[in-house]
């Protein structure tokens, strides 16, 4: 499992592996922002959390159709389901690299974007926040990417599928970055989010494989 | 003269393969299905260590699907086989290579996955000149070969393959010839789909025989089955 997962990562660094494409979409997202709603500071601090939560939301969605496509595409996916490594652990194995390859940055850039966006404070928590939340979001797409894998170009279905799923974590990281930010109480929302992350790390890995072994027929 | 089991030593030889040398490949009245429909049924035969079984048959006659079916990526619509998937090393069309990746680097990421090394594979399927060169740059003959390789370093006793030699050459044919014989030499089984005579010393088996006639499984949900 560790050489899919050193695999996964090196292909994604390897040139038109899409590493940094979320990054990318995440930092023009925080540019873009700003110049569309104007230069106000006050504005600016109070939506901040949310921006940066749905910037990473959409960044995450990017690259979901690449972690079984690819390796559909070239035979890998067969040759990995006839080998000794069960399907739930290279799903597993597709969602870690999927989120250390996209949603750890963004967790670790949110901070310097936030300052751009003249958040007050709570950069912290809103690292925290997408820390905690991002693997649920590698985790939600991955299923939805298991569900999708025999179509040709299922790329927009995908998301249609993974949005909706992602709004719980959504919900509550913003809210954690919001209070983070705010200097508020915080920790309902940070146990709701680990909560989320930790049911999704636990069942979808299940769900996920039986959805590959189908699509195999 | 069996000579394999000396040259690669432990490599050739896995001690999981121990109780392998006495298994036989026995399928009984399998049928499979392919998008919900039955393609073939009443497939019987046995594969006894140490050989191997042509698959013959027309295009769409159900050569791939038989083989997706033993190595376990479908279900069979009903009969029984008489080895688990894990005893399986399956070799499709497709070779399941990065292109961005060398090839050392990808076969030593399919060793890795059945828990090997790739000793001296390379050298044995003709790649070592070309190790270092990414997947991309391979012409179609030595992606094959590489992913031929592959079987090699599963180090499973039964080999299923479809279509082996398309797109390779003739002194490539050959080169996977006497690799296949060594694989038998060893103890191994081999169940080849393919056009070409390979020069083994095979049993055939036509599939037309086993046709079944276009009807849709019975009580069969593609979906859930």
């Amino acid at each position: 499992m560790i050489a899919l997962l050193l695999r996964d990562l090196r292909l994604a660094v390897r040139a038109g592996g899409g590493f940094g494409l979320g990054l990318a979409f995440f930092l023009l997202v925080a540019v873009l922002v700003p110049l569309g709603i104007g230069p106000e500071p006050s504005l600016l601090a109070r939506i901040a959390p949310g921006i940066l939560w749905v910037g990473a939301l959409l960044a995450c969605l990017l690259s979901l159709d690449r972690i079984f496509a690819l390796d559909r595409e070239d035979g890998s996916l067969d040759l990995l389901a006839t080998s000794p490594i069960p399907m739930e652990g290279v799903v597993a194995v597709k969602a870690l690299a999927h989120w250390l390859v996209t949603g750890l940055p963004l967790a670790l850039a949110a901070p310097g974007l936030a300052v751009m966006l003249q958040l007050p404070g709570g950069h912290g928590w809103l690292a925290i926040s997408l820390a905690l939340g991002t693997p649920a979001l590698s985790m939600i797409g991955t299923f939805g990417a298991a569900l999708t894998v025999g179509l040709k170009r299922g790329g927009l279905l995908l998301s249609l599928l993974v949005l909706p799923l992602y709004v719980p974590t959504l919900i509550f990281g913003a809210e954690v970055a919001r209070r983070g930010a705010m200097g508020m109480e915080l920790g309902t929302p940070l146990a709701l989010l680990a909560a989320i992350t930790g049911g999704t790390l636990a069942l979808l890995p299940f769900a996920a494989a039986l959805a590959v072994r189908i699509n195999l027929r | 003269m069996i000579k394999a089991p000396e040259r690669s030593g432990a490599f050739f030889f896995p001690p999981a393969w121990a109780s392998a040398l006495r298994m036989e490949l026995i399928v009984e009245n399998l049928s499979c299905a392919r998008g919900g429909v039955i393609v073939l049924e009443g497939v019987s035969f046995r594969l006894a260590a140490g050989r191997a079984l042509v698959l013959r048959g027309p295009n769409g006659a159900g050569k791939t699907t038989l083989l997706r079916t033993i190595a376990g990526l479908q279900h069979a619509a009903g009969g029984t086989i008489s080895l688990p998937p894990d005893t399986i090393a399956y070799a499709a069309h497709a070779d399941g290579l990065k292109p961005t990746l060398t090839v050392a680097e990808n076969l030593t990421f399919w060793a890795r996955i059945y828990g090997r090394g790739i000793g001296d594979t390379l050298d044995r399927m003709n790649l070592a000149g070309l190790a270092d060169r990414p997947a991309m740059n391979l012409s179609a003959g030595q992606k094959r070969r590489l992913g031929l390789a592959r079987l090699l370093v599963a180090g499973r006793p039964v080999w299923l393959l479809d279509e082996p030699t398309v797109s390779l050459d003739t002194e490539a044919v050959a080169l996977f010839a006497s690799v296949t014989r060594d694989h038998l030499a060893a103890g191994g089984m081999a169940l080849i789909a393919t056009h070409i005579d390979l020069g083994l010393e095979t049993e055939v088996l036509d599939l037309s025989a086993f046709r079944a006639r276009p009807r849709i499984a019975g009580g069969f949900d593609e979906a859930f089955a």
